[in-house]
């Protein structure tokens, strides 16, 4: 790995006193994120987001007092109250509770985010490792199966897929994390092209390390900064696909609830209750707007020459 | 230019190739069997007619025989007939093409028109309110989901206000020509749709114009004693406006795409509302002829762009 000054900090026995006790990039990129006011609060309340949806069992039982699945025909339309805290943002057409069921939406939504993200971050950045390192017919290739799949627009073919397969919720995230990695790859590829030709790629290749260790150990390092920053907006990204995905009725199926699907429900009803159209759109908005300005202050703290400039 | 135009041209042809494949593949795939599927719930057929149906559709033939002839029918653009519409399944989507490209263009204009001043009156306006106001839309826009936004528009304007219709291209019985109808209709949908564009837009534009005024031809401009105005507008904004067309491929493939959402939000009879329609009843033909002419008018959108691109950039074509 190139040396940082981190590793001299740590292995040098005298300290430097300084106002900040190591200058490496991760110390240094938070120390920068410290200051950024507006990605730290991005960030509070993303995992407030997930706090709050990882802890909707409790919240149903112990606050709300109302299971997610509950009905109440009688309670049906009824508006955004203070009375009743289980109809604090609305009950919908079968009177079940509009915040339970957002809370469970979260879950699901955050997580068919972060899971496919994780997915299509682990193709893409080993496949733009592979095609920038290797380069020659593997990248040839690498590269023409992305010119293909880059040419069948992203959501026509999500929905063949879905339409004919109706998965569930796993094989929805297996779905999503297939496609959409090609901008990842694509990125990645060409940081590695530059990589590769640096001195100490040259080094590790002189000293006899093989191609997979110089690709992890040399390159993905020097890459990591960027994939923090493509996994904030992509994991945005894939909320925003699956909501479309889920209102359009072939991503996750009631009843099992997402932002997604409670949205298609509300869209049929709008005239009776259009405060059920609203609350899911703000969530998934907030959640999405949340990652992206992480994305963005994640790329001013790692890459301090960019600031400011989009 | 020529040359360069040709073999764009015949890199495509292996492209829309493997896209056929994929569909292929995804459609046979597929648990279900068409024919099962075709004569759902008709209790006097014999065995006899549902194995003369599947030779009529090709279906007793093997999977490399079936590909074979698959392949070579894409490439006349014939994907059968439709099992709901028993017409050509390509000639059933095209109908609707010019509705999904009347959205899809218009959006691209508003992109245009609105998102690249947003983004110049930014740059020029470096640490202003101004400058402030459109970063801060450059983030919501993107982060906005288009048919929740879509919704919403609805809302206020159809159910609340009452301005504009809600549905469709054309108000039933107004005449065809009625442009005015024709843009009320309009004008929601291609909003929403280019909602996501123009905050794009603004970001790239921001970020290239100020990319472009630190440039040393810049700073001779103004030292040769040039008016500012003309320096910025005859040699910043030329080279500032290249992103336009570079980021006009994924733009394109976003308008296409999102067009499937908006399209059944605004219930707009386009290509992307008519694909997902036969999505959900199986009709396998249409499915197919409508994802072939999406990735036809994707690699079309992407060679106008090379093109485009080596025309503004002629850099690009010693490559």
């Amino acid at each position: 790995m190139a040396t940082t000054t981190a590793d001299i900090a740590a292995v040098s026995p005298v300290s430097v006193p300084s106002r900040r006790a190591s200058a490496g990039l991760w110390s240094d990129a938070w120390y920068r994120l410290k200051k950024d006011r507006l990605t730290m609060a991005s960030i509070a309340v993303l995992v407030l987001l997930i706090l709050l949806s990882a802890a909707a069992p409790l919240f149903e039982e112990h606050v709300f007092k109302f299971k997610f699945a509950q009905q109440d025909l009688l309670g049906a339309y009824a508006k955004p109250q203070l009375e009743k805290p289980e109809y604090l943002l609305g009950s919908d057409e079968i009177g079940r509770s509009q915040v339970v069921r957002l809370l469970y939406g979260g879950q699901i939504s955050l997580l068919v985010g972060f899971l496919a993200a994780f997915i299509q971050l682990t193709i893409g950045v080993s496949l733009g490792l592979i095609a920038g390192y290797k380069r020659g017919l593997v990248d040839d290739a690498i590269t023409f199966f992305i010119t293909v799949l880059n040419s069948i627009p992203t959501l026509f073919l999500l929905l063949i897929i879905t339409a004919l397969f109706s998965p569930g919720p796993l094989t929805l995230i297996v779905i999503l994390g297939l496609i959409g990695w090609t901008g990842i790859t694509l990125f990645v590829r060409g940081q590695t092209f530059a990589l590769r030709e640096r001195e100490f790629v040259t080094a590790a290749r002189t000293v006899g390390a093989s191609g997979s260790r110089i690709m992890l150990k040399h390159i993905l390092p020097n890459v990591l900064p960027f994939i923090f920053i493509l996994a904030a907006i992509d994991v945005g990204g894939i909320i925003l696909v699956e909501s479309a995905l889920s209102y359009l009725g072939i991503g996750i199926l009631p009843p099992t609830p997402s932002w997604g699907n409670m949205l298609s429900n509300a869209a049929g009803y709008f005239n009776l209750a259009w405060w059920l159209v609203v609350s899911p759109g703000v969530m998934i908005f907030l959640t999405v707007l949340c990652l992206y300005l992480i994305g963005d202050g994640l790329r001013d703290a790692l890459d301090p020459r960019l600031r400011g400039a989009s | 230019m020529r040359t360069y135009v040709i073999r764009r041209l015949l890199y495509a042809i292996p492209t829309l190739v493997a896209i056929a494949t994929i569909t292929f593949l995804i459609t046979r795939l597929a648990p279900g069997d068409p024919i099962r599927l075709f004569t759902f719930g008709a209790t006097d057929l014999t065995r006899e007619d549902i194995e003369a149906l599947r030779a009529a559709h090709g279906l007793d033939k093997s999977l490399p025989e079936q590909f074979a002839l698959y392949i070579v029918n894409a490439a006349q653009l014939k994907f059968g007939n439709s099992i709901l519409y028993h017409k050509d399944a390509m000639s059933l989507v095209l109908e609707r093409l010019p509705n999904t490209l009347t959205l899809a263009v218009t959006a691209l204009v508003l992109q245009l028109v609105i998102g690249v001043p947003l983004g110049v009156l930014a740059a020029v306006n470096r640490g202003k309110w101004i400058d402030n106001a459109v970063r801060f839309f450059g983030v919501i826009g993107h982060a906005v989901p288009a048919f929740w936004f879509g919704l919403m528009l609805i809302i206020i304007f159809s159910v609340t206000l009452r301005w504009l219709p809600s549905q469709g291209v054309l108000t039933v019985g107004k005449d065809v020509w009625d442009i005015g109808d024709r843009l009320k209709h309009l004008i929601m949908p291609a909003f929403v749709l280019a909602l996501a564009g123009i905050a794009n837009y603004s970001r790239y534009l921001r970020t290239e114009t100020l990319d472009v005024i630190r440039q040393d031809y810049i700073r001779t401009a103004e030292a040769k004693g040039l008016a500012s105005k003309t320096v910025f507008m005859v040699h910043a904004l030329r080279n500032a406006l290249i992103p336009v067309v570079t980021a006009l491929g994924g733009v394109l493939a976003f308008l296409i795409s999102g067009a499937l959402v908006i399209e059944q939000v605004f219930t707009w009879p386009g290509v992307g509302q008519f694909t997902y329609a036969a999505a959900r009843q199986k009709d396998y033909p249409v499915i197919t002829a409508g994802v072939m002419l999406g990735g036809m008018l994707l690699v079309l959108s992407y060679l106008i762009r090379d093109i485009a691109y080596a025309v503004v950039d002629p850099r690009i074509k010693v490559k």
